[in-house]
């Protein structure tokens, strides 16, 4: 098993999938379910030989770095890969009954194609390679959203195309940057001779920036609700929960190896951009009155509590990453779960308007659920994973006195509950125009379902997945040991 | 001041062009060409900072970095001119406008 | 295979797993649907028999799982947490049969009943949790389980109620969150034990303890209804009768007031809570609130309205007993829990019932019921006695011994108290009395129930309920002082806080 190169097989398999789809589309729902499958138990593959043998560091073609191009895997890396297969097998399974024939030959391939480019973003050890994969994942991205055609996915579209490509130069600009001050691009080497020059500051400003607005930070987000609530349910899907946390984890690695030791105070800067966008995000969301809309500022809220683990970990080491890290798994699986089941309501009912919402809870009683369920562990309430992410940071924050961040939280916290169930609220209630119900396929809804009781059932996992995290030691390079 | 860093102030002041344009103009046609400028700028200061003194040879490995770019750039370009045409079909003109009103 | 370590789970699990099935059920199956709810509170009420029996033979049940790095989910079973389990084990069983026959062809009955089973597990864990944090999940978890029974109806002013009582309880719960991990940032634990932990934090944090503990009794003294946090309560009525019985009598407002038992006892320590100060304000707090309560039942013309304004009051004598901080007030305190439970769900049955079968909501539309249903007025009758503290029903033993344990503590404003609100309560509940006994009925009810019951006045199941739970009131009364009454078992419960070494 140790030779099993499981890195070549999780980028290889959909890039092959993809193109298979693109060439003979009859067999593309089978073949990217099949596919779906495969990667989820590769990545199961790699995650037993991380356990058995540590990091997994694989040189393509022989070459190794820092010429060659290196496949890097740790704790970190296995866990958004899984995530990544876990979504992305309850979209494939929603999307076989949510898309038409020809739109679902569109689909996959385009998918497929994603998935790739996600793997090897995970994979990645240099940040060229972190570029080019980043460039592909934002271009699969842009062409899934503008998926159906309609006036307003065009435009979201449009968009999203011209904010990532502007993040990506700024990104590559700071590539260039260093690779001029320190010679190479492997993260490995960089960390070690990296060292506070300007040109080091020059280049994390523009790779932060660029990446930033690709993570849509406050206050770069504004590219994000319209594309997210424009594009079809299962790509809004895999907008909220993977792409964006794909753009953060670029970050989060640079941050971690490269920039933070050289301990320049960014990290307060991050703290409170992930304040505002908490509160900006949760008061634009109370705001909506389009359910898909109220998700996507949601995902905008969300992504701020991620960044609120940069300040804390300065001096709690290890503990705020595992937070962080565990939202953001939470987050993904309940975020997915939650435009699925959006997805339902629109097929539903034909509209996603919440105050007209029918009698949900009792028509479609399995997506409310998922619904409910996911918008339990956005609020951050027990039991679930979005609980001990909050429970690890407010802990962190307590214990360093930052009552600003812990009252954020908190606040974030409630506002979430105020936007989650205002539409919980109104699943209950009858509307005053009735509409024609449309039936909606088992396998949307029980893939919302599950996609919810799995950000549910991650508030059982934490001491087995802090382990796994752990694999790699990527969180105690930065200042503080753990 | 050599010739290599007078280039890579050019890629820089054609990058912070390439952004203005990108910001100020509201057609799209504009805006793809503004970050088509703005990748050629970054190209141009990879291209520059890849020259070494003392040595006849430059670096290869920023001249590889920028095909790929050049690559990359190419099919972004592609998939952004089509969204735009489709858009025009759709909308009737090449503008993003205000749609956020809309979809409130 | 140790299974007195699965016990306190399968408690838990033997309301779960049959509420997760109804949710399943169709709505026309019904038998299964009597069936499993049955079979489901009786498991529970044989789990429950087992871990008293095994505990009064010294047996040890505790159930632990993994939750995060250093803390764990615990589950115990502790005389304390048996008190509470059984209370509700017991009301539930009863309130069960009573919900069969009140939703009697009302729409989504198996949405209800699977809420229901989900709220009463989130009871149990409540009442089990062996430290703050398993408490917290379970008391989030009563919070979300509970929200669906308030909105069950479906119309826009039970939507409103359902928004209102989320804000007070989430609110709550964000403050009780704070408190708790900002405790264990400090203690680094947050087992209860007898006498409590706190005092391992060190004297240069008593400022922090003492916010520590106004976080914690906040959050659980919305549930609890203490003043100014009861503002859901009274609007929680839109709820169909059985969830105002549950929630009244059994699970969130005993929840929150078993929370702050928890809290002063086995968190701060009863000894160091006073020597911090905080004990005085929260008896202050809860005067007020029995005195506020009792204020406001006087001026509602809506019985469940006014019997929810005297559940506020009511409950606060439990809050009075632990805040005066005497062994005696303690007892009082404590097996008010159980007395306030029966009569209370006894009070809210029949109310249920007059409105049910008679369309009766309002205290001026009830003149001469009692003759139309005697057996619901007469239980209806004890109930209010009780609450007004006459002997020899419960409430009297209750009021006896917090008047006594006031006092023993030299807190002798409280018997003022005491007295005052005794006689509210007989203000508010003796012109209930009088007319529905002495006045003459009206030429015709409300809205009188089509089903002809025959000889009886209502249906069995909504009859059986508020008579046992009367007697049981009664009894637990009048054999006070036997061996395994409720009162025996709270002067062990208080024996083990304040003698034992």
């Amino acid at each position: 098993m140790t030779g099993t190169p499981w890195g070549i097989i999780l980028i290889m398999l959909p890039l092959a999938g993809g193109m298979i789809c693109f060439l003979w589309p009859r067999v593309s729902t089978v073949l990217g379910l099949l596919t779906s499958l495969a990667v989820a138990v590769s990545v199961a593959g790699l995650g037993w030989q991380l356990q058995e043998y540590g990091v997994y560091r694989h040189a393509i073609g022989g070459w190794g770095a820092p010429l060659g191009i290196d496949l890097y895997a740790d704790g970190l890396s296995l866990l958004m890969l899984a995530v990544t297969a876990l979504v992305g097998l309850g979209v494939g399974i929603y999307s076989t009954g949510y898309f038409s024939c020809e739109d679902s030959q569109r689909f996959w391939p385009i998918w497929l194609f994603l998935l790739a480019a996600l793997n090897a973003l995970f994979l990645a050890a240099d940040i060229f390679n972190l570029y080019v994969t980043l460039e592909l994942m934002g271009l699969a991205a842009v062409a899934l959203t503008s998926l159906t055609g309609s006036k307003d996915a065009l435009r979201g579209a449009m968009r999203y195309l011209l904010a990532t490509l502007l993040g990506s130069l700024a990104y590559l600009f700071g590539v260039a940057l260093l690779y001029h001050g320190f010679g190479t691009v492997d993260i490995g080497m960089l960390a070690e001779r990296v060292e506070s020059y300007p040109i080091a500051w020059a280049a994390f400003g523009l790779m932060g920036a660029g990446l930033m607005l690709k993570t849509a930070l406050f206050p770069m987000h504004f590219w994000l609700p319209p594309a997210h609530a424009s594009a079809p349910a299962p790509v809004s899907a895999l907008l909220s929960a993977l792409v964006v946390k794909a753009s953060f984890y670029i970050l989060l690695r640079l941050w971690l190896t490269i920039f933070g030791p050289l301990n320049e105070g960014i990290e307060l800067l991050f703290g409170l951009l992930g304040m505002m966008a908490i509160l900006w995000g949760s008061l634009q969301a109370l705001r909506q009155t389009r359910l898909k809309l109220l998700i996507a500022y949601s995902t905008v809220a969300q992504i701020g509590y991620l960044f609120l683990a940069f300040p804390l970990a300065m001096t709690t080491g290890a503990s705020a990453w595992h937070a962080m890290a565990y939202l953001a798994l939470s987050h993904a699986l309940a975020k997915a779960a939650m435009f699925l089941a959006a997805g339902n309501l629109l097929r539903f009912g034909g509209h996603d308007r919440i105050a007209d919402l029918d009698r949900v809870v009792q028509r479609l009683p399995l997506t409310a659920g998922a619904f409910a369920l996911a918008g339990v562990s956005i609020m951050g309430l027990p039991p679930s994973g979005g609980f001990i992410g909050k429970w690890l940071l407010l802990e962190a924050a307590l214990a360093q006195g930052h009552w600003g961040i812990a009252a954020i939280m908190l606040v974030g916290g409630l506002l979430a509950a105020a936007y989650i169930f205002k539409v919980l609220g109104h699943t209950f209630t009858q509307a005053d125009i009735s509409h024609e119900p449309v039936a909606v396929p088992a396998s949307m809804e029980w893939a919302a379902l599950l996609l919810a009781m799995g950000a549910v059932l991650l508030g059982f996992l934490a001491s087995p997945i802090f382990s796994l995290l752990d694999i790699g030691n990527a969180f105690s390079l930065n200042g503080v040991s753990p | 001041m050599n010739s290599a860093f007078l280039y890579a102030l050019v890629g820089v002041g054609l990058f912070s062009l390439g952004l203005y344009a990108l910001i100020i103009h509201t057609h799209l046609l504009r805006k793809i060409l503004a970050i088509n400028v703005m990748g050629s700028g970054v190209f141009l200061v990879l291209i520059a900072l890849a020259k070494r003194t003392g040595l006849a040879v430059p670096d290869p490995v920023p001249h590889a970095m920028v095909i790929t770019g050049i690559v990359v750039a190419v099919s972004a370009t592609a998939l952004a001119l089509v969204l735009m045409l489709k858009l025009v079909a759709a909308t009737g003109h090449a503008e993003l406008s205000d749609d956020q009103r809309e979809s409130q | 295979m140790n299974w007195d370590a699965l016990i306190p789970l399968l408690v838990v699990l033997s309301s779960l797993l049959p509420g997760l099935i109804i949710f399943g059920l169709a709505e026309e199956r019904v038998r299964t649907r009597i069936v499993l709810n049955l079979l489901g509170a009786l498991s529970k009420v044989v789990l429950v028999g087992w871990m008293l029996w095994g505990v009064y033979h010294q047996h040890y049940y505790e159930t632990r799982l993994v939750l995060l790095p250093g803390l764990e989910l615990v589950l115990r079973a502790g005389p304390l947490a048996l008190l509470f389990v059984t209370l509700s084990t017991g009301l539930w069983l009863v309130t069960t049969i009573y919900a069969i026959g009140y939703l009697e062809g009302s729409p989504h009955r198996s949405r209800f009943f699977g809420f229901f089973s989900l709220c009463v597990t989130a009871t149990v864990g409540v009442a089990m949790a062996g430290n703050l944090i398993t408490f917290l999940l379970f008391y989030e978890l009563l919070t979300l389980s509970t929200y669906p029974l308030v909105v069950h109806r479906g119309t826009e002013e039970a939507r409103r109620a359902g928004q209102t009582y989320l804000a007070y309880t989430l609110f709550g719960g964000a403050l009780f969150l704070l408190g708790t991990v900002w405790l264990y940032t400090l203690t680094g634990t947050l087992e209860f034990t007898p006498r409590g932990f706190v005092s391992g934090a060190g004297e240069e944090h008593r400022p922090a303890l003492v916010m520590i503990f106004a976080l914690l009794i906040a959050g659980l003294g919305v549930k609890a209804a203490l003043v100014p946090l009861h503002g859901w309560l009274p609007q929680a009525m839109v709820a169909p009768a059985p969830v105002s019985a549950l929630l009244h009598a059994v699970a969130v407002v005993k929840a929150g007031a078993f929370g702050i038992v928890r809290v002063v006892y086995d968190v701060f320590g009863v000894e160091y809570a006073t020597g911090l100060g905080v004990t005085d304000p929260l008896a202050w707090l809860a005067a007020f609130t029995i005195i506020y309560g009792s204020l406001r039942a006087l001026f509602q013309d809506d019985l469940k309205r006014r019997l929810a304004f005297s559940t506020i009051s009511q409950v606060s004598y439990i809050v009075l007993g632990v805040a005066i901080a005497g062994p005696i007030a303690t007892i009082g305190g404590l097996v008010h829990l159980v007395h306030q439970g029966l009569m209370k769900i006894t009070l809210f049955f029949c109310a249920g019932n007059l409105a049910e079968t008679l369309g009766i909501h309002k205290i001026s539309e009830m003149n001469g019921v009692g003759r139309r249903m005697p057996w619901t007025m007469a239980a209806f009758t004890v109930g209010a006695f009780g609450m007004i503290g006459a002997p020899p029903i419960a409430g009297f033993i209750s009021k006896w011994y917090l008047g006594m344990g006031a006092l023993d503590a030299g807190q002798g404003w409280v018997i003022i108290v005491l007295a005052g609100s005794s006689l509210l309560n007989a203000a508010y509940f003796l012109p209930i009395l009088h007319a529905a006994w002495f006045r003459e009925p009206p030429q015709s009810w409300p809205h009188e129930h089509e089903h002809n019951f025959g000889r009886k006045e209502t249906a069995w199941a909504l009859l059986l309920p508020p008579v046992v739970t009367s007697v049981l009131a009664v009894a637990a009364g009048l054999l006070a002082l036997i061996p395994f009454s409720p009162l025996d078992w709270v002067k062990l419960i208080a024996q083990r806080e304040f003698y034992q070494p």
